[in-house]
């Protein structure tokens, strides 16, 4: 049987949220870049959504007098102070890494470094100023590669599963988080319901999740508030959406749970929390408080997070 | 300082000859483009950036990791060379374990009068908690790196025991493995011995010297003070090589007599513990009790024979450069036999006459403190200006316990590869060796530290030096 360091453990699971939080942050650069492109009046308020969806917003604030295109990307990409641009991600990400360096592959390590090195470089390049599509498309290559490196080297046992676990705690907190931003451009109330700004913000959202061309797929083309919620919170078939991510999150609590012969509170927190997601359909979160069920889901999260650290004995 | 020429270089002599060892290797050489000699030197660094194969340096503001420079070009050693290194390596092995269970029991060579009470009993390396302890198997020094030097073709000295906790074999056998992606061809063409062997023989002898507590197979794990100390890399490398577990202090605890570590199932014991923590910190209990590294009462454990740690509590005195200057007399008395391999020449400036003439010729020689290691704190006169020899005098007048000084060695040469094409520069070379109730093996190899400098002698990584690969012929 496996009897892995409950500080390893820790490490793999933060250095796949820190991973994870990178590639978020830069999808959510991506999406901030390009509405300042072609929408460059609403620029300031978008700027504004992306930071407050990063949860930095306030941080932002206390070194820049306004939202602009430059201040918001060398805040999200390259400030050291601001614990979740893309460098301080990578920095914690490779961190954990070189701590639970035993227990990964050697190619998932040279992975990891290798876009701690390349980022860096770029930083000190200054590139995020001169080339930033540039430096998020290669943020997203090697984010992959570091991806496929996990899947096709890594055994699938205990390290591999507290991983996967931290991918998708964390990814299923920046789902929620986009669609908590810009919840008020999702509800009946909202004055210019259709309207283009709508479905330009309607589109930004999905941009966020990486999800546009999928919801498009899936939903022919109409765009509606009910659906692009449906779509983010309860379609497994999106690898992105909170149900896919607590599909996957009991599934790998009962991976563990077979291999360490042990059931732990983790696994039925987990399972009454996504027995919440899915008793209720869109129309009726929106109708009873899109805001509210997303708040209460972070929350959940985040004691579910707690609750494995805690029955893995990631701390003394 | 001394001219190139007089120095011992040791592919080409005292001349422009190619000597025995490096004729194989200097005509393949000869037939290696030099652009792709530049190139594979270019691909060696961006191998080893990957990897992360780096070091932090102490005392650094901003303590990013470094690389060490690696030079393509290998050191080699003939096998009879080898033979006569390894023999004189032995002998000095088991009279260091035999002097450290002589000092830590009966303590004879004391009585003796060979070596001054004060330097042992005064010791702050002396361990007087080892005192009428028994290691399992009786070792002491688990893990050794001698450090030796060369001054000309038969002239090798010791110049460090370093049975502490030597670092380095990583980069032995990292730089072997860099050589083996560069240039395969030439080890199908000169006969190399192998070393890719260490981690199972580390792993061996780390399982040879069970406590009495294992029943099983023994658990081992690798101590590490974590993810900042300058030798990181190498504790990582050697537990996922050994595929053991790599703990840190707070992994570890005392759980019913056994020590612990903290796993997703439980405490688990541990039976084997390589550490690379030094003795005082090892137990904020026990020794320095500000310790964060340590493990409170893991040294209790250990004389209970319920964990075995290497190298054993109390192993550091025998790093002591005070200590150092008597190993001839030491090996006499344990072993019967002159030494093989010569002591460097050591003045003890605690002796008045000693540090009189130290004093007078201190542009002249090296001074080291006592307990220093990784050419902290050293002084190398030649190389020194005028004010840093004024300071160092201070220093030296104000404590002479803390110091020894030595003659600076003519040390030889190896040529590096430069952007000016190869050019001699000063090694000096650190075998390693494990040792198990049964055995003591040298590994045919070692770490080739270089001054990548022309003319410095000075091969710590800690002050800039690199590395090469270091080949032991496998026959004559």
């Amino acid at each position: 049987m496996n009897k892995m360091l409950g500080r390893t453990a820790s490490g793999l699971f933060w250095m796949m949220r820190y991973l994870e939080r990178f590639e978020n942050t830069a999808r959510l650069v991506d999406a901030g870049f390009r509405m300042s492109l072609t929408r460059a009046r609403t620029a300031e308020s978008e700027w504004e959504s992306v930071l407050t969806t990063a949860g930095t917003r306030d941080l932002y604030l206390q070194r820049h007098e306004q939202f602009n295109t430059g201040g918001a990307v060398d805040f999200l990409v390259a400030e050291k102070d601001n614990p979740s641009s893309l460098y301080s991600s990578i920095a914690a990400a490779r961190e954990n890494a070189r701590m639970t360096r035993t227990a990964l592959t050697r190619d998932v390590w040279e992975a990891i470094n290798e876009i701690w090195i390349q980022f860096k470089r770029d930083r000190e390049a200054n590139k995020h100023r001169t080339d930033l599509p540039d430096l998020l498309s290669s943020v997203r290559q090697q984010a992959a590669l570091v991806r496929g490196s996990i899947n096709g080297t890594m055994l699938r046992n205990d390290i591999f599963r507290f991983a996967v676990l931290g991918a998708l705690i964390e990814r299923a907190d920046n789902t929620a988080r986009i669609l908590d931003t810009k919840y008020y451009v999702l509800l009946p109330s909202s004055a210019s319901v259709g309207s283009s700004l709508d479905r330009v913000q309607w589109e930004m959202i999905l941009r966020s999740a990486s999800a546009e061309r999928s919801f498009h797929w899936l939903y022919g083309g109409e765009m509606s508030p009910s659906a692009i919620v449906e779509f983010l919170i309860h379609d497994v078939r999106l690898p992105r959406s909170i149900a896919y991510c607590y599909d996957e999150i009991i599934e790998t609590l009962s991976a563990l749970e077979r291999e360490y012969g042990r059931r732990t509170p983790a696994h039925d927190l987990a399972a009454s929390h996504e027995a919440h997601i899915t008793a209720s359909n869109s129309d009726a979160i929106i109708g009873s408080g899109l805001h509210e069920f997303l708040i209460d889901f972070i929350a959940r999260n985040a004691a579910l997070s707690s609750q494995i650290e805690q029955d893995y004995r990631f701390a003394s | 300082m001394a001219d190139g020429d007089d120095f011992f270089d040791e592919m080409h002599g005292y001349g422009n000859e190619v000597r025995a060892p490096y004729q194989a290797f200097h005509q393949l050489l000869s037939e290696i483009n030099p652009a792709r000699l530049k190139r594979q030197s270019h691909k060696a660094e961006e191998f080893f950036r990957r990897t992360g194969i780096t070091f932090n340096v102490y005392g650094e503001a901003d303590a990013e990791e470094r690389l060490i420079p690696f030079d393509l070009l290998p050191r080699i050693i003939s096998a009879k060379e080898w033979r006569m290194l390894t023999k004189g390596i032995e002998q000095r092995i088991k009279a260091l374990n035999a002097f450290l269970h002589d000092i830590y029991h009966r303590q004879e060579i004391l009585r003796a009068g060979r070596v001054p009470a004060a330097l042992i009993l005064e010791n702050e390396a002396f361990l007087s908690q080892m005192v009428g302890v028994d290691p399992p198997g009786g070792i002491y020094t688990h893990i050794v790196g001698t450090d030796l030097v060369r001054t000309g073709p038969n002239e090798f000295f010791v110049l460090e025991d370093n049975a502490r906790t030597p670092s380095g074999v990583s980069y032995m056998l990292e730089n072997r493995e860099t050589m083996l992606k560069m240039f395969p061809e030439l080890f199908s063409r000169v006969g190399v011995e192998t070393i890719s062997d260490y981690p199972s023989l580390l792993r061996k002898a780390l399982a040879a010297s069970a406590p009495a507590a294992c029943t099983g197979k023994p658990t081992i794990a690798v101590l590490t003070p974590g993810i900042h100390n300058s030798a990181y890399y190498e504790h990582a490398f050697l537990a996922d090589q050994m595929g053991v577990e790599l703990v840190e202090g707070h992994d570890l605890k005392v759980v019913d007599g056994r020590i612990c570590m903290r796993t997703t199932c439980g405490f688990e014991p541990i039976d084997v513990i390589y550490r690379r923590v030094d003795d005082e910190y090892l137990d904020p209990l026990n020794f320095n009790p500000d310790s964060l590294l340590g493990v409170p009462g893991i040294f209790d454990i250990y004389r209970a024979g319920g964990v075995t740690i290497t190298n054993a509590p109390g192993t550091g005195i025998s790093d002591d450069k005070a200590l150092y200057s008597y190993m001839p007399d030491i090996i006499e008395f344990y072993t019967g036999q002159k030494p093989l391999l010569k002591n460097v020449e050591t003045w003890r400036c605690s002796e008045p006459s000693s540090l009189q003439y130290v004093l007078d010729n201190l542009s002249d020689l090296v001074v080291k403190e006592v307990h220093g290691s990784g050419g902290y704190g050293m002084l190398v006169g030649p190389a020194a200006s005028k004010a840093e020899l004024e300071a160092f005098r201070k220093k030296l007048e104000a404590k002479p316990g803390n110091y020894i000084a030595q003659p600076t060695l003519a040390l030889s040469t190896v040529p590096i590869l430069t952007d000016a094409g190869l050019a001699p520069r000063h090694v000096d070379l650190r075998p390693f060796v494990l040792v198990s109730p049964q055995s003591i093996d040298v590994v045919p190899g070692g770490l080739t530290r270089v001054a990548m400098e022309a003319g410095s002698l000075v091969v710590n990584s800690s002050q800039g030096g690199g590395t090469k690969d270091t080949w032991v012929l496998s026959d004559e």
